[in-house]
């Protein structure tokens, strides 16, 4: 176990009102796995890294990070724990080589060693073509790359990962994901936030689903999802969806029900007895299809379930 | 130990961003230029003196203003590099944040006495004599001046976080506090005695008294010690908003 907190909380005080932002987490994250927290903006999840970077002071609750307790010795913590932030860290005018000497130096660490590891995180992170020039230079895909060898260069037993894709292009995002499992398979332990559903699934060896300031599900996609039995079918209807959920709401085979902007969404045992079933019921009713799709549960699902929405709709998330 | 490699750090960096990017050192240098060679000559006549003793009266107050102006405004890169994140990237390293504070007004305290240097250098031909040993006196006062300022600027920088909100905040500040200092010309009447209320009379004073070779003048043990009290409380506030947790 690498980190473990116990109802951590923080509420923001300003002019405009008081905001919850975290109410009372409790997780716990294993040595060497990649740990996603998954949640649309807003969900709590950059304040509740930000705590556990020893940015933000707790109102409440406690946590251990790598063997240092957050609240009672902070600059341990510290030494122990690599942070990138979501919008970039760098000075323009510098270079990342320059970046990554001068980052190493800020944790101790003498000229001759600061220049032996910036040269070997440049190979490792494939930042050569690049990493004697001015930050300023860079791409978004380059600059996330150097962010996060410089949150890695003092070598730390965990590195928080603040939306490490946020706005890359599906290339430079599948690169990040590679460095991510890299890092983890070097035995380092990371902690990521990401409004993506699909990168909660594939990167992440387990998931905590944070919503209003709470974590609402933990486990690993799988377990996540066999939370959700069965199948799901997403019917499309123009306008009619109030009039079909009174009509599937109490059918025997439907488990639930949850309605759509432009439809209705059911869990089901078995898509392949209930699609005719409710394909009758809805003709005999003389409502009219636009689509039906059957899919298995997806993280999305296990979201909605929980939250009573989709977190393709709140926000961004995708 | 920790403290003086960490500031030493802090400084040597951002002494690198001023020389790749010295601009700014050099539009710091253009306003008092200006005041010393476009309204320096007209002195000798409004305040009928010789001309050695026009320019031993006015560069000291001009080596004031440049410490106020040339400090005062160091806030707005600190916001620049609040949103660039590097601040944070920082906070989360075990780096002292005393040192994150004193690195940049040390780069402060230098840059404001190498264009201090400059503009005496500029000022020996016009008249202007000091010895070496009250000069050095001056430019210490004028150090700490700068650290006072820089440390304001940087506190009040943590705290607005938005060029919108300081910019106004030090030009309300910054004026009254120049016009009541006597820098440009001898307070008299009631402004002196509102004067004798702001510590950079004190400093203008003092810095005068040494220029006329006079380091005995109360003035200038009394700016000494307001300037330190000062800078040492702007200092402990502005190392404070750099360690508090702010979102």
């Amino acid at each position: 176990m690498i980190i473990e907190t116990k109802g951590l909380r923080k509420t923001f005080r300003s002019r405009k009102g008081t905001v919850e932002a975290v109410r009372g987490v409790d997780l716990v994250v294993d040595e060497g796995e990649i740990f996603g927290f998954l949640g649309p903006n807003g969900a709590g999840k950059t304040t509740t890294l930000r705590m556990l970077a020893t940015l933000l002071t707790p109102d409440g609750g406690a946590a251990t990070i790598a063997g240092a307790d957050l609240r009672r010795a902070p600059g341990e913590v510290r030494r122990r724990i690599g942070y990138v932030a979501q919008g970039g860290c760098t000075w323009d005018e510098v270079s990342a080589r320059e970046e990554l000497i001068y980052q190493a130096r800020l944790y101790g660490v003498d000229k001759a060693e600061a220049r032996r590891r910036a040269e070997h995180a440049i190979g490792a992170f494939q930042l050569e073509a690049f990493a004697d020039r001015p930050t300023k230079t860079y791409s978004g895909g380059q600059r996330r790359r150097v962010d996060i060898a410089l949150g890695v260069i003092h070598q730390p037993r965990v590195v928080f990962l603040d939306e490490p894709t946020t706005g890359l292009d599906p290339q430079s995002r599948a690169h990040m994901w590679d460095e991510v499992r890299r890092l983890r398979d070097e035995g380092m332990s990371v902690f990521i936030t990401t409004h993506y559903l699909d990168e909660a699934d594939a990167l992440c060896d387990r998931i905590a689903i944070m919503d209003h300031g709470e974590i609402v599900a933990e486990g690993t996609s799988a377990e996540l999802k066999r939370q959700i039995a069965g199948d799901v079918v997403t019917v499309g209807l123009d306008g009619t969806a109030p009039k079909a959920a009174a009509l599937l709401e109490g059918e025997p085979y439907v488990n639930r029900l949850e309605t759509l902007d432009e439809g209705l969404r059911l869990y089901v045992d078995s898509g392949a007895t209930a699609i005719p079933q409710i394909l009758r019921a809805l003709d005999g009713a003389g409502i009219a299809l636009a689509s039906i799709e059957l899919h298995r549960p997806s993280l999305d699902d296990v979201f909605l379930a929980q939250t009573g929405r989709s977190l393709r709709d709140s926000g961004e998330g995708a | 130990m920790k403290l003086v490699r960490d500031t030493w750090m802090v400084f040597t960096r951002q002494m690198t961003l001023v020389l790749r990017n010295p601009v700014w050192l050099i539009v710091g240098i253009m306003q008092p230029l200006y005041f010393l060679l476009l309204f320096g000559p007209l002195l000798k006549g409004a305040l009928r003196m010789s001309a050695e003793d026009a320019y031993r009266f006015f560069v000291p107050g001009l080596l004031v203003q440049l410490a106020m102006f040339g400090t005062l405004f160091v806030g707005f890169g600190l916001i620049a590099e609040l949103r660039a994140g590097v601040i944070e990237r920082m906070r989360v390293t075990p780096v002292s944040r005393l040192s994150l504070l004193l690195g940049r007004s040390l780069r402060d305290i230098v840059t404001l006495l190498v264009q201090a240097a400059l503009l005496t250098a500029l000022s020996l031909p016009f008249g202007l004599s000091v010895r070496l040993r009250d000069l050095v006196l001056a430019f210490a006062l004028l150090a700490l001046i700068a650290l006072m300022l820089s440390a304001t600027s940087y506190a009040l920088a943590l705290k607005l976080r938005s060029e919108d909100a300081l910019a106004p905040l030090m030009n309300a500040v910054s004026m009254p506090i120049l016009l009541l200092s006597g820098i440009l010309l001898p307070l008299s009447g009631w402004l002196k005695r509102v004067g004798e209320w702001n510590p950079f009379t004190y400093a203008v004073n003092a810095s005068r008294a040494l220029f006329a070779g006079d380091p005995g003048d109360a003035n200038v043990w009394k700016a000494l010690v307001i300037v330190t009290v000062l800078a040492v409380a702007a200092a402990v506030w502005a190392a404070r908003s750099f360690a508090r947790s702010v979102r």
